[in-house]
């Protein structure tokens, strides 16, 4: 696996050698973890499955993140390496690779995951052995104590800051909501974060379906959700299922009817079923391309991904792989090596700015605090080139306020 | 709960359940006359689908996709019975099985490489764009011609089968292909046949099923599962079966995702419980038979 270094090993293996004979060779793995070693980090992601694409970006920009730190010369010295390992969008397989990475292949930390139910799985394993874990996929749960350690960090958006942003924009005092939801953690929790945001901002609720995970027709939902005559449909799933519900939902004309809304727009569905079908859909966002009109930040990430991928645009959930494992590595960085504790301080302490303006670890659930985009799917006459896929509605800027607070999460405060 | 509800739900199950009895029939008929088990037949239905849409954008006109892919793939089936499947006849059941199982992974992979993972948009056909006014609701139009076209291929084919000199001599080949070999029919060439046929159906199924979902290389996994389920409970090889099986489990998941909508996907199985249990041959299946 590791190419660079090598030569420095075969110098200390003969080394050794002379000292305990061929019993050095055996324990080779295990002495290898000197400072001169290379760092390696854990990187599970469903690869296969109907999160693939959002996947394979997560893989770029990951990959991209190490490369800028290896080109200017790794971490004191040490080069950085990714290990990618399909999750297959199931928890015990997750649980299976995140414990072969840190057992087999020793990993210093791990990052990744897609979704909701499999990163828990991935933060059982890391947290019950002591390794860093960087969580890029949505999760309200993950802040609450019961499923929080020293070790477990969260860099995604969470529901309840994506669902209050999109409902602020999307909302009014009155108005009848109803709800299309998958049924798995990803979905209650956007469900119980639409539903919070709902009640604060005075909307009614008018029903709600769980859909089975997966499905390929909703076609079946449709007449009871027109039934319901709500002003506004929110969607809550994720992947091929957010394209389907959405394509289908416009198919029976809903949206003659009703808007609809989604906590998390995907930049690869909408793509994947065009701009007519999108249109008019609003939804939230961690990172869109566009925002290089008003930040510097995005527009050096923008170029870097550019330069690495044959001038392709990073996505959402991409942008989250390289910020989970660019703020990881700038925490080693500062920390000066891999020692877990020392790296958990520095995280804590971390400002970074990767892609999108300032962001820092909360001390007390270690949840990302950053802005949360509002984006509106363009109509197809309005786009400006086959990239120009949403307008920003609104951009706001992270602060504490947007999560629940520390006590109710159930740390001590 | 009112009555209009509940005709849209059933009209939404029958338009669902037309994508399962064609992609269905396909499956059952190969398997019926040909004893072969057909795991390509998901990977068939999604080539189906890349097809229509690439002959569709070529031509500029979603009816020559519909009209051409199912051709061209069903000739491509042919091609594959005639290099692979014609090999294995007179052998173990497993052994066409895991031939197809193979090649399942193959197609997959191939429209993999060439057309990418993420899913393309495939659009709906503009005359069939939006929802007819029913009196008591809106229904999109282009599952109501979907209904309508499995409708019409259903006719066509019960005719050619049973009020033709060809269909004739496809039912006898099904029942005695040694008795037909001695009167003088080539029943390799009927065999050449029908699969062509099973394997263009799976592709009409794919150009069908394109403009109602993403189309995707994973997209005839799911299909294959939910084929297999409405064979089973049809029995394996009845055309009849096929399609009541089609429409049942499409009307059951339909009326199910009425009132407990997340078991909408788990009816299908529990359904074809039920079936096994009552009736382990299928609905019109044939008891005993080993193909």
């Amino acid at each position: 696996m590791s190419k660079s270094g090598s030569t420095s090993k075969i110098s200390r293996r003969t080394a050794l050698a002379g000292l305990s004979a061929g019993a050095a060779l055996l324990a080779m793995p295990r002495l290898g973890r000197a400072a001169d070693e290379t760092i390696r980090i854990g990187f599970p992601t469903p690869l296969t499955g109907p999160f693939a694409a959002e996947a394979r970006d997560q893989v770029k920009c990951a990959e991209l993140a190490v490369k800028l730190v290896n080109d200017k010369g790794g971490i004191g010295g040490r080069k950085v390496e990714l290990l990618v390992r399909d999750d297959k969008l199931n928890a015990g397989e997750a649980a299976t690779r995140t414990l072969e990475l840190i057992e087999k292949d020793k990993v210093h930390a791990v990052v990744g995951a897609l979704s909701s139910a499999v990163q828990l799985a991935v933060n059982e394993v890391t947290r019950a052995r002591g390794v860093i874990y960087v969580s890029i996929s949505q999760s309200d749960t993950i802040n609450e104590a019961k499923d929080f350690s020293k070790y477990t960090f969260h860099e995604a958006l969470n529901p309840h800051m994506t669902t209050a942003a999109v409902a602020r924009q999307t909302l009014k005092k009155g108005m009848k909501v109803a709800h299309l939801v998958a049924d798995y953690a990803y979905g209650h929790e956007m469900l119980r974060g639409f539903k919070r945001a709902q009640a604060a901002i005075g909307a009614d609720n008018v029903g709600e379906i769980l859909h089975p995970f997966g499905a390929a027709d909703y076609s079946t939902f449709m007449p009871r959700l027109m039934s319901m005559r709500p002003d506004v449909l929110c969607i809550s799933n994720f992947g091929r299922d957010q394209a389907n519900a959405i394509k289908q939902a416009v198919d029976f004309g809903v949206k003659q009817q009703m808007k609809i809304v989604v906590p998390v727009i995907l930049h690869n569905q909408r793509l994947a079923v065009g701009p007519d079908v999108f249109e008019g859909v609003v939804g939230g966002a961690n990172y869109y391309w566009g925002l290089e009109a008003q930040s510097k930040s995005a527009a050096a990430f923008n170029a870097a991904f550019k330069a690495a991928n044959g001038g392709a645009i990073p996505t959402d959930y991409g942008a989250y792989g390289y910020s989970g494992v660019g703020s990881l590595l700038a925490a080693m960085q500062a920390a000066g090596g891999t020692d877990t504790d020392k790296v958990v301080d520095a995280l804590e302490k971390l400002q970074y700015d990767l892609t999108k303006g300032p962001q820092h670890y909360r001390k007390c659930d270690h949840q990302s605090v950053q802005s949360v985009l509002v984006l509106e799917s363009k109509k197809k006459a309005a786009m400006a080139g086959e990239n120009d896929l949403f307008a920003i509605l609104a951009n706001d800027t992270g602060s504490d306020d947007m999560l629940r607070s520390c006590s109710e999460l159930g740390h001590a405060t | 709960m009112d009555l209009s509800l509940i005709i849209m739900q059933l009209l939404s199950g029958i338009a669902l359940g037309a994508v399962l009895v064609i992609t269905a029939l396909g499956l059952t008929i190969v398997f019926g006359m040909l004893g072969v088990v057909n795991f390509a037949h998901g990977a068939l239905f999604m080539i189906g689908a890349y097809a229509g849409l690439y002959l569709a954008s070529l031509t500029g006109s979603f009816w020559w996709g519909l009209l051409l892919a199912p051709i061209l793939i069903g000739a491509f089936g042919m091609l594959i019975e005639f290099v692979l499947i014609r090999r294995l006849y007179g052998r173990s059941i497993d052994d066409p099985l895991l031939l197809t199982f193979g090649l399942s992974y193959i197609l997959v992979e191939g429209v993999r490489i060439v057309f990418g993972s993420d899913g393309i948009p495939f659009p709906t056909p503009p005359q069939l764009i939006g929802v007819l006014d029913l009196g008591i609701g809106f229904f999109p139009r282009y599952r109501l011609f979907v209904i309508v076209l499995v409708a019409v291929v259903l006719l066509a084919l019960w005719l050619a089968l049973e009020k033709t000199r060809i269909g004739l001599i496809v039912r006898a080949g099904a029942r005695d292909p040694v008795i037909m070999q001695v009167l003088g029919v080539d029943i390799g060439r009927v065999w050449l046949a029908i699969f062509g046929l099973g394997v263009g159906l799976a592709a009409l199924g794919g150009v069908l099923a394109g403009p109602m979902r993403s189309v995707n290389p994973e997209m005839g996994s799911l299909v294959l599962a939910e084929a297999f389920v409405v064979t089973v409970i049809g029995g394996l090889g009845s055309i009849v079966g096929a399609v009541v099986a089609g429409l049942m489990v499409g009307i059951s998941i339909s009326l199910v995702a009425l009132f407990a909508p997340e078991m909408a996907t788990i009816v299908m199985f529990a359904l074809m419980a039920v079936v096994l249990l009552i009736r382990p041959q299928g609905l019109f299946g044939v008891r005993g038979r080993t193909a």
